[in-house]
């Protein structure tokens, strides 16, 4: 912006970012989701949506072991995170105004439609699963669940960075990898913990996997220019963070090396479900922490306003265009 | 894409922006109502906060002090549409210092009624909606207190009322529309501070304004959210500033987080084929059959 006679008011030269802010006062509204519900949520519905993935996969190849431990944890876990995410809600009666609309604008209203055609689905896998009853629609079914089940571990990345919260809503780009790594590894921690060493080989092959895809995911996103690593590396969120890291990479290295003993197996599939859940949490306060300190939402915007502005005088005084990229 | 910066281009205004109840499906429509706040008349006396209280019967939220200074309700909440800063600007040579070289600054906020909103893109139930006037407004009889618009709004506008479970903000009086009365804000604020009318000619005013004030000498005056370029491409309700946005608690530059949601989806589709394509390679190469 510009003053009458073009110079630039004082205050813009003197700013820097995040110093101006109305007695430190929060611009965005914290989110008012609850813990344990809504992160406890982020974690079940992974640990579900990854378990149906993985159940469908190691039934095709003949591990049914697997297939039908995985499928019961799934239908354990998104009943679970289904009661949570109606608890959640301040009117929680009125769950059924979500099956009003449709909404592809809704990361929400998609999630809900999601979890509506998945539930029935892992049910009627796991319950065919178990009673060993109508396997043509235990079929059906499991490939139902799986094929939804991817999207119901990585839509809720959509969910949280579809938001103002700034720690969130600038990782939008990595959050969805970070996500479907996290799922991986809680589902993998799961059949580890529930089969024996034969049947659990493919379980700790899906959590070497999981466990590589949500690190490199995570600290690509962490250095990011742009998305705020502070709030992601103090305070509880960071404690969460590192200790879950600690976790993944135990885990992850107690899947390559348990070997035949089921007691290892199954202490490094609850390190890597424990990761998991740890995982959520951090980043949910990560994002609380980041919409209560208004530096972290004045500042990215000023940079990027700053850009804009230096693009369009180097517009101005070179005659060669440069788009700010935003 | 400009994000919200006020420089002037030496072409003419493009558009006057999208028409946001066109959009909504209002083919025959009445015109776009707003709100042109002008922070350099307001005394903060809050009758506005008053009027807005007393007319939508909004409850009151607890007659506390802040101690910082002479603003008492502290930020727009369920239970206040609207809110009266106070910045106290002390050893400063501002443009309206007094003789001791201190200023303060007084604005009335309120909801955006944005062009491109955010809690009405994220809103679940369909319980947010866009009326015939270009406003936003909260359906409480279908609102199910799920808090994503509280997430979303850039401004941190609406909120959710722990008495009642439900989100609530500025409805811009949308019974008072109906009838062609004034929102009850516009209608007690004393200096004209608050001046509501039809979009196009709010803005036209706020050019004039601010062109009078630079050409008094008040070389800070800024319009906020007046432009249809800007990231929520401009407001139904905008201002006049005598500062930087965020003195006065408001963001600098703010984007409708809808505008990243395209890319969000593709990187939650390619996610989720990695996540099977994870599950896939695990369970290649096979393992012994088990029971």
């Amino acid at each position: 912006m510009s003053g009458p006679d073009g110079a630039r008011p004082p205050q813009l030269a003197t700013r820097k970012a995040g110093a101006g802010s109305y007695y430190g006062l929060p611009v965005v509204k914290e989110p008012v989701w609850r813990s344990p519900e809504t992160p406890g949520y982020l974690f079940l519905g992974g640990l579900a949506g990854a378990s149906s993935v993985l159940a469908a996969f190691a039934q095709a190849a003949g591990n049914r072991e697997l297939a039908r431990a995985s499928k019961t944890g799934a239908v354990a876990a998104i009943g679970l995170g289904g009661v949570a995410l109606v608890i959640d809600l301040g009117r929680p009666a009125r769950f059924v105004n979500m099956l009003r609309v449709f909404k592809v604008s809704s990361p929400m209203s998609i999630g809900v439609w999601l979890l509506t055609g998945y539930g029935p689905a892992a049910a009627a896998a796991a319950a065919c699963a178990v009673t060993g009853r109508l396997p043509r629609v235990g079929a059906a079914a499991s490939a139902a669940a799986a094929a939804l089940g991817t999207g119901v571990a990585t839509y809720t990345a959509a969910l949280i960075c579809d938001t103002a919260t700034p720690a969130w809503h600038e990782a939008h780009r990595e959050m969805p990898y970070l996500f479907a790594g996290s799922a991986a590894t809680a589902a993998a921690g799961l059949g580890m913990l529930a089969t024996g060493p034969a049947a659990s080989r493919q379980a700790r092959r899906f959590a070497v996997i999981g466990a590589a895809t949500e690190l490199i995911a995570k600290n690509t996103m962490l250095q990011r220019p742009g998305v705020p690593a502070v709030p992601y590396q103090k305070g509880r969120a960071g404690q969460l963070m590192r200790a879950a890291e600690v976790l993944l990479i135990a885990g992850a290295a107690g899947a390559l090396a348990a070997g035949r003993s089921r007691p290892a197996g199954a202490l490094a599939g609850l390190a890597l479900l424990a990761s998991s859940a740890l995982t959520r949490f951090g980043v949910f306060l990560a994002g609380q922490a980041s919409a209560r300190d208004p530096s972290y939402t004045v500042g990215p915007q000023r940079e990027r306003q700053d850009a804009a502005q230096q693009a369009c005088v180097g517009v101005a005084g070179t005659g060669t265009m440069a788009p700010p990229s935003v | 894409m400009s994000t919200g910066t006020t420089t002037t281009s030496e072409q003419p205004d493009p558009a006057a922006g999208i028409d946001p109840a066109f959009q909504a499906g209002y083919t025959d429509h009445p015109q776009r109502l707003g709100f042109f706040t002008d922070t350099s008349v307001c005394i903060g006396c809050k009758a506005c906060e008053v009027a807005c209280k007393e007319w939508n019967a909004v409850p009151e939220d607890g007659l506390l002090l802040t101690g910082m200074s002479y603003d008492n309700t502290g930020s727009l909440s369920a239970s206040t549409w609207r809110h009266v800063a106070f910045i106290e600007q002390i050893g400063r040579p501002g443009e309206l210092a007094g003789a001791d070289g201190a200023r303060w600054l007084m604005s009335s906020d309120v909801c955006k009624h944005c062009t491109e909103a955010a809690c009405l893109d994220v809103c679940p139930t369909g319980a947010l909606m866009r009326t015939e006037f270009g406003t936003v407004v909260v359906q409480d009889d279908v609102c199910n207190g799920c808090g994503y618009c509280v997430a979303a709004c850039p401004f941190g506008v609406i909120a959710r009322s722990d008495a009642d479970g439900g989100a609530h903000k500025c409805t811009l009086c949308y019974d008072r529309l109906g009838d062609g009365q004034t929102p009850a804000c516009a209608k007690a604020c004393p200096t004209e501070s608050i001046q509501f009318g039809p979009l196009d000619e709010l803005r036209e005013r706020a050019q004039q304004r601010v062109t009078d004030l630079h050409d008094q000498g008040v070389a800070g005056a800024q319009l906020y959210l007046e432009d249809p370029a800007d990231g929520i491409g401009g407001a139904g309700a905008f201002f006049l500033l005598l500062d930087e946005p965020e003195v006065y608690g408001l963001p600098p530059a703010p984007v409708v987080t809808t505008r990243d949601l395209p890319r969000m989806w593709r990187h939650v589709a390619a996610a989720a084929a990695g996540l099977a394509l994870g599950a896939l390679a695990a369970c290649l190469g096979g393992t012994e059959r088990t029971p």
